[in-house]
C-alpha cells in the first residue's frame, strides 16, 4: 500500500495495517507509550499539533471511534472539526471529489475518515492535496488500523514482545474489517501464530494467504493461545442463512470460562466493543480478570495521538512533562 | 460506388482458408474477387498493403455504445467511429439500453443513427424479455423484422427457470440466436470481484466461480433438452469453459465467447482498489485466465469480443463499490488479438478467426469473411505498428481501461464497411490512398 508512505518512507497516511515494516509499527507502539505517561497527568495536553486542524469525517455513524479520535486531536492542541456525513448525501448522485475539494479549500491539515466502502478510505487518500493526511478510522470490511495498533499496544504491554506469541481471533472474520488489519499489524510485528477462527459461512476464501492458521473448531483454536480477541457479530448475520442464531452461535464461538481453560493460563481476552454479551462473549468472561477490554480502550487514546502526530510530522518522542499550559 | 484494389497485401480469410499474398479486388459494396482482378476491372482507387494483413473486418461480440440512454458515456456514431478505426467492422449491440431494446422502435433508432455514422455495422440485439425483466417475452418476430440478428438477457440473467427455457425455445421458433449471460443472480449477491485472494485482502464481497459455473450447468441442461442453440457470452472461469467443451463433445449446440480482457488480466488488477479493472463478470485467477486462453486455441470458446463498455470519467473515480463495472474496448481489441498471436498462444488465421468469422458464426451473422460476393467488410492492418495505450490514444468516448501504459503493437491503417472506406478519414485520405 505505497499510498501510505512519502518517498522517503515516511507515514504520510495510515488507510491499512498491510504492508507497513516493523520499524514503522514498532515507532508507533513506541510514541504511543510515551503519550500514554503524559495520558497519566493531571494536565493531559501537549503543543504538539496545536494550530492544526483535524477533521473527523465520517460518513457511517460511530460514537466511540469518533469520541477517542476527538480527545486524542485536543490532546495534542490540535482543532477539531467533526463532519458527520448523513447517508442520504452519500447516495450514488453525490461526488466525493467535490465534498473533498470543499473541505480542503478550508485549509485542513488531516481527515480521520470512515466510510462503509471498502476502499474509501484510500480512494480519498489518493486524491487529497498533497500536504493533507487521511488517517482511516474504518472502511467498510477492509481495514480499521488504530483498532489493530491499539490491539497490537495492548498486548506488548501485558505479554510483552509479540514473537513467542499464539494470537486466536474468533469471529465473524468475513465482515471485518478489525480482524484483516489485526492479522497485518500482529503479523508485522512478528507474532509467533495468528489464528482465525470461524464457522465456515464466516470465513472469506483464500483467508490462510494472509499467513494466518484457519480454525472451524473453537476448541482446538484456543488450544494454547496467549491471547483470545473476540469479534463483535452483527446482528443481521442471521439473514441471508450465514448462521442459524445467536444462540447456536455462542454455543459453538462464544468465549466461556470453560473454553478459555483450553488456553494458556495467562491468556488475555481482548473485544473491540461494543460487546453482545451471550452472544460472543459470556459476561463472566468480560468482566472477569484475563478481560483487558476496558485497557483497550484507554490505550486507544494514545495510539491514536501517536498515529496523528506522525502523519503530521511532529514525530519525536512526546515530551515528557507539558511543556506549558495549553489554554483551550 | 467505387472500384477499389487492395494491392499486395497479405491476406488472411479463415472461411476460405486463405493465408497468403493475395490482391483483393473490391465492388459495388462486395468482394469481387482475391488473386486475379475480374475482368474488364479497373480501379477507381488502390490501396497499398504491402508488408500489412487483409482480412475480415472484425466482428465485436459484444459493445455498449450508451444510445438511447448514456449519451454522457458514449454514442453510436462516436463509438462507431472509433471502432472503424480499429478494424472493427460490426458491432454487436446487447439490449440493455434505456429504454430498452424490446421493441422495434429502439431498434429502428439504433439503425438510423448507424447509417448516419457510416462507420462500423451496428447489429442490435433483441431483448429476450420485456425489459429484461425476466418475466414476460419481448415480441421477437417483430424484433427479428426490425432488424435484430439475435436476442440476449443483455446482461439481466433471468432468474426463473422456466421462463428461460420458454424464452430459448420462442427464440428458436424464429431461428433467432440466443446470447446468454451466465451468471447466477444469487450466488453473485452484490459481489463484483472474484472471492479470493484479491478480495479478501481488500474486504470486498467476493463472486464465487460457481456463480459462472451453476448457470452455465442450468442452461447446458435446457439446451440438452431441447436442442435450442444457445451463446454463452463472456466466460470468465476456466471450468465454466471445460463444461463447453465437454457440450460440445456431446454434440450440443453450445457456442461460447470471452472478452480479451481476460485473455490478460486477473484479480490482481483490482489490486489497490483499480476500478479501471472492475469489469463483469470480474476478472478472476491466473489458472483461469489459462484456462480460458487453452480454451480459446483450442476452438472451444470461437468468438472473442471487446466488451466495450465506455463511461465518463465520474463513474470510476470514486470508490470500489460506488464504481460502474466495464471497460472501453474498441481501441485496443485488434491489438490485443494480435498480441495472442506474438505469445504463441494463437496462429494469425486463428487469431482473425477469434475476432471475425467466429463470433459471425455463433451469432448468425454473414459477415467475417472475404470470400467473393460477400460485403466488402475489411481490415488491413499494419501488424507491427507501434503504440502506447494512453487516454490520448483512445478514440472512443470512453478513456476508461486497465490497459493504459500498455506497449501493444497492430493498427488498422484502412477499414472498409460495405466497399467504402470507413477509415482513415477524409483528412488523412489523400496521405495514405495512390491512385
Amino acid at each position: 500500500m505505497s499510498v501510505q508512505l512519502d518517498p522517503q518512507g515516511q507515514l504520510r497516511h495510515l488507510i491499512s495495517t498491510e504492508g507497513l515494516p516493523r520499524e514503522l509499527l514498532t515507532r508507533i507502539l513506541d510514541t504511543a507509550e510515551s503519550f500514554s505517561g503524559v495520558l497519566g497527568k493531571s494536565v493531559k495536553k501537549v503543543p504538539l499539533l496545536r494550530g492544526r486542524t483535524i477533521v473527523n469525517l465520517f460518513f457511517e455513524p460511530s460514537t466511540r471511534t469518533r469520541t477517542t479520535f476527538e480527545l486524542a486531536a485536543q490532546r495534542l492542541s490540535a482543532d477539531v472539526l467533526n463532519i458527520d456525513v448523513a447517508t442520504s448525501s452519500t447516495s450514488k448522485g453525490e461526488n466525493l471529489l467535490d465534498m473533498l475539494r470543499n473541505l480542503e479549500a478550508m485549509q485542513c491539515d488531516a481527515f480521520v475518515v470512515r466510510h462503509a466502502d471498502s476502499g474509501a478510505a484510500e480512494f480519498i487518500a489518493r486524491n487529497v492535496a498533497p500536504g493533507v493526511s487521511v488517517i482511516n478510522a474504518g472502511d467498510g470490511r477492509h481495514a480499521h488500523p488504530t483498532q489493530a495498533l491499539l490491539d497490537a499496544f495492548t498486548i506488548r504491554r501485558h505479554k510483552g514482545p509479540l514473537e513467542p506469541l499464539t494470537i486466536a481471533i474468533v469471529g465473524d472474520i468475513l465482515h471485518s474489517r478489525v480482524a484483516r488489519s489485526q492479522i497485518h499489524a500482529l503479523l508485522g510485528l512478528g507474532a509467533g501464530e495468528v489464528r482465525v477462527i470461524a464457522p465456515r459461512t464466516l470465513l472469506p476464501r483464500a483467508i490462510e494467504h494472509l499467513g494466518v492458521q484457519v480454525y472451524e473448531d473453537m476448541d482446538a483454536g484456543l488450544e494454547g493461545a496467549d491471547v483470545v480477541m473476540m469479534l463483535r457479530l452483527q446482528h443481521e448475520r442471521m439473514q441471508g442463512a450465514l448462521l442459524p442464531s445467536e444462540g447456536e452461535f455462542f454455543s459453538r464461538y462464544g468465549l466461556t470460562e470453560q473454553r478459555l481453560e483450553g488456553s494458556h493460563p495467562e491468556a488475555i481476552v481482548m473485544h473491540p466493543g461494543p460487546v453482545n454479551r451471550g452472544v460472543e462473549l459470556d459476561p463472566r468472561v468480560a468482566d472477569g480478570p484475563r478481560s483487558v477490554i476496558l485497557r483497550q480502550v484507554t490505550n486507544g487514546i494514545a495510539v491514536r495521538m501517536a498515529v496523528m502526530s506522525i502523519v503530521l510530522g511532529g514525530q519525536g518522542e512526546a515530551p515528557t512533562e507539558p511543556l506549558e499550559e495549553v489554554a483551550n | 460506388m467505387s472500384r477499389i484494389h487492395i494491392r499486395g497485401g497479405h491476406v488472411v480469410d479463415p472461411a476460405c482458408g486463405l493465408n497468403e499474398p493475395r490482391d483483393v479486388y473490391v465492388g459495388d459494396g462486395r468482394i469481387l474477387a482475391i488473386g486475379e482482378a475480374p475482368a474488364s476491372f479497373v480501379a477507381d482507387e488502390t490501396l497499398a498493403a504491402e508488408g500489412q494483413i487483409v482480412a475480415p473486418g472484425l466482428v465485436d461480440g459484444a459493445a455498449r455504445l450508451r444510445e438511447p440512454g448514456a449519451s454522457r458515456k458514449g454514442g453510436i456514431v462516436p463509438e462507431a467511429r472509433a471502432a472503424a478505426t480499429g478494424g472493427i467492422t460490426t458491432l454487436v449491440y446487447p439490449p440493455d439500453t434505456r429504454p430498452v431494446m424490446d421493441t422495434p422502435s429502439v431498434v429502428e433508432l439504433v439503425h438510423s443513427r448507424c447509417q448516419a455514422a457510416g462507420a462500423a455495422r451496428v447489429q442490435p440485439l433483441g431483448a429476450l424479455t420485456r425489459e429484461l425483466e425476466g418475466a414476460y417475452l419481448a415480441e421477437m418476430a417483430a424484433l427479428r423484422d426490425a432488424g435484430c440478428v439475435a436476442v440476449s438477457d443483455g446482461g439481466h440473467p433471468v432468474a426463473d427457470t422456466l421462463i428461460l427455457r420458454r424464452a430459448i425455445d420462442y427464440a428458436a421458433t424464429f431461428a433467432l440466436p440466443v446470447m446468454l449471460t451466465p451468471e447466477d443472480p444469487t450466488l453473485a449477491e452484490g459481489g463484483r470481484v472474484h472471492e479470493g485472494e484479491t478480495a479478501t485482502r481488500l474486504g470486498l464481497p467476493g463472486q464465487p466461480s460457481a456463480t459462472e459455473t451453476a448457470a452455465v450447468g442450468r442452461i447446458l441442461a435446457l439446451v440438452e433438452e431441447s436442442g435450442t442453440p444457445v451463446h454463452l457470452g463472456r466466460l470468465s472461469t476456466a471450468r465454466a469453459a471445460e463444461m463447453v467443451a465437454a457440450a460440445q463433445r456431446a454434440q450440443l449446440p453450445v457456442t461460447a465467447d470471452v472478452a480479451i480482457h481476460q485473455l490478460f488480466l486477473t484479480e490482481h488488477d483490482c489490486d489497490a482498489y483499480n476500478t479501471e479493472a472492475l469489469v463483469r463478470p470480474p476478472l478472476r485467477t491466473a489458472a483461469d485466465r489459462d484456462g480460458l486462453r487453452r480454451a480459446v486455441a483450442e476452438g472451444t470458446i470461437s468468438a472473442i469480443c471487446s466488451d466495450h463498455q465506455p463511461h465518463d470519467p465520474d463513474a470510476k473515480a470514486c470508490p470500489f463499490a460506488d464504481s460502474e463495472t466495464g471497460l472501453s474496448g474498441v481501441d485496443t481489441f485488434l491489438a490485443l488479438a494480435l498480441r495472442l498471436v506474438d505469445e504463441g498462444l494463437l496462429s494469425l488465421p486463428e487469431a482473425i478467426h477469434r475476432v471475425s468469422l467466429g463470433p459471425a458464426r455463433a451469432l448468425g451473422l454473414s459477415a467475417g469473411t472475404l470470400r467473393p460476393g460477400s460485403a466488402a467488410d475489411v481490415a488491413i492492418i499494419d501488424p507491427r505498428a507501434a503504440w502506447r495505450v494512453t487516454p490520448e490514444s483512445l478514440r472512443s468516448r470512453g478513456r476508461n481501461t486497465p490497459f493504459i501504459g500498455w506497449d501493444l503493437a497492430g493498427r488498422a491503417t484502412a477499414t472498409l464497411v460495405g466497399g467504402r472506406v470507413a477509415h482513415p478519414g477524409n483528412e488523412a485520405e489523400s496521405s495514405r490512398r495512390q491512385s
